[in-house]
């Protein structure tokens, strides 16, 4: 019980709090979500289009669930220390903030395009045929029709995608000096015994930041998703599946 | 020290003859991975079964296990293996803990989705033949259910072996020793970086085969259906 007095102690330092400090839990969680945001935009980015126009266009079915197959089995420790030895190597993108951010994308890729595609590919065929002889053009058909009703699986989709981000971002703290909050858990796990006040605090402080991360994204898919198509709780188990624990 | 610099940006990435020389070493850390699976996925299958009863019994509280599974999923890795060493300690017992974790929101999930997708008009008919509710779970519900249960064992199996690698940090060995140790030699040793993620990677789709194997000779009816 002496170890959760430490714990609460070591919290309630002020200087734990202090907005300039670099060791400080306001740091370093500005560090943890500025490389997750990054990271998970850029996946975004990467991984959306392709898989609208894959879906939109029927194609490459077979390969886009051999992606997201292969993507859950690649472990993301691994991942990390890959990216960081090919940046040693070469030396483009410097050793610390890019490799893990680069990693972490490449993580994230997978379910946020499976996502896609499965919500793109689930859109009733009726409805789009129906548009179609409306008179939409095929941009029309997926901006107007295919995206609004793809979006609660799409997101769904980057949620979880960016929830593995976070959980990974401090794996990364192993490797980089980029790893947020997960610092504190692994510098305690290095000092051993006597700082295990220290990775308790780190590992509730990071277990609050991805609970809350949760509860704000879902509060992001209410603004986002139409109301149309809200609660449409069946494509979203879908979506669930293809999610993985960071 | 240039010379390290030099050394170490003209090592190759993968260096057979360490893997020939460490084969016995290797094969053991990647039996132990296995291990660690195989006990994670195991205990998470039995309390997730338990689980899905409880909740396809008494229907109010599926959300509330679904909402517990899925905090704990949230929770990231690193953090449950730190929240769990005060009450564990340092040991195996802490990364099977936190594995376990991992495999109950999936697999209740899909327990439940596997038996509320069994028809309505089979259990009529199971019913009308005689069964009783138990016989009729063991012999219809859950055969039929097999292979939405499967493809939860798969995700949670994939899942967990890409977990694994994390338990290194707390020295409990598997695949991601070699990575931590690859990574920590100085000036890193690329070969043990790239054998121990790769081998994750193999270890993950050789289960999910095996596993796929498993619900095609569990389920022979399956394949007769036409494709959809």
């Amino acid at each position: 019980m002496e170890l959760f007095g430490d714990t609460a102690a070591w919290l309630a330092e002020p200087v734990r709090w202090s907005l300039t400090d670099p060791a400080g839990v306001p740091f370093r969680t500005m560090q943890h979500l500025w490389v997750s945001l990054v990271a998970i935009l850029l996946a975004v980015g990467l991984a959306i289009p392709p898989a609208l126009f894959l879906a939109h266009h029927r194609r490459a079915e077979a390969a886009a669930s051999a992606v997201v197959n292969l993507g859950r089995a690649i472990p993301s420790f691994g991942l990390i220390v890959l990216f960081w030895l090919l940046a040693t190597r070469t030396g483009w993108v410097g050793t610390q903030f890019w490799p893990l951010v680069l990693a972490l994308t490449a993580l994230a890729m997978p379910p946020v395009f499976t996502n896609t595609y499965t919500a793109v590919r689930g859109v009733d065929a009726a409805t789009v045929e129906a548009a179609r002889g409306m008179g939409y053009t095929e941009g029309q058909v997926l901006r107007q029709i295919e995206l609004p009703l793809a979006s609660p699986v799409m997101l769904a989709g980057v949620r979880i995608a960016f929830l593995q981000v976070i959980a990974t971002t401090a794996i990364g703290a192993i490797v980089t000096n980029g790893g947020g909050l997960g610092r504190y858990v692994v510098d305690g796990f290095a000092r051993g015994a006597g700082a295990r006040h220290i990775v308790l605090a780190g590992a509730l402080l990071l277990a609050a930041l991805t609970l809350l991360a949760d509860v704000a994204f879902t509060r992001l898919e209410r603004l986002l998703v139409p109301s149309g198509v809200r609660d449409d709780t069946a494509l979203a188990d879908v979506a669930n599946r293809a999610g993985a624990a960071g | 020290m240039s010379t390290a610099v030099v050394a170490q940006a003209t090592r190759p990435l993968l260096e057979w003859d360490w893997v020939v020389r460490n084969a016995d070493w290797i094969w053991a850390q990647t039996l132990q991975h296995l291990y660690f699976t195989v006990v994670a996925v195991g205990f998470g299958l039995l309390i997730s079964l338990g689980l899905a009863l409880v909740a396809l019994g008494y229907r109010r509280t599926l959300a509330p296990i679904l909402a517990f599974g899925g905090v704990l999923y949230t929770i990231p890795s690193l953090a449950l293996f730190a929240l769990l060493v005060p009450f564990t300690g340092i040991g195996d017992q802490v990364a099977i803990i936190a594995l376990i974790t991992y495999t109950i929101l999936i697999l209740v999930r899909n327990i439940v989705a596997g038996i509320e997708g069994v028809p309505a008009e089979v259990l009529e008919a199971a019913d009308g033949m005689g069964y009783r509710r138990g016989r009729r779970f063991l012999e219809i519900e859950l055969p039929l259910a097999l292979p939405v249960i499967v493809a939860g064992l798969r995700i949670a199996s994939v899942t967990v072996i890409g977990l694994v690698t994390v338990t290194a940090l707390l020295g409990r060995g598997g695949l991601g020793a070699f990575i931590l140790r690859g990574f920590r030699t100085l000036p890193p040793f690329p070969s043990m970086i790239v054998v121990g993620t790769l081998l994750s990677v193999v270890l993950a789709i050789v289960i999910d085969v095996l596993l796929l194997g498993v619900e095609r000779a569990l389920t022979p009816w399956a394949r007769r259906r036409l494709p959809a």
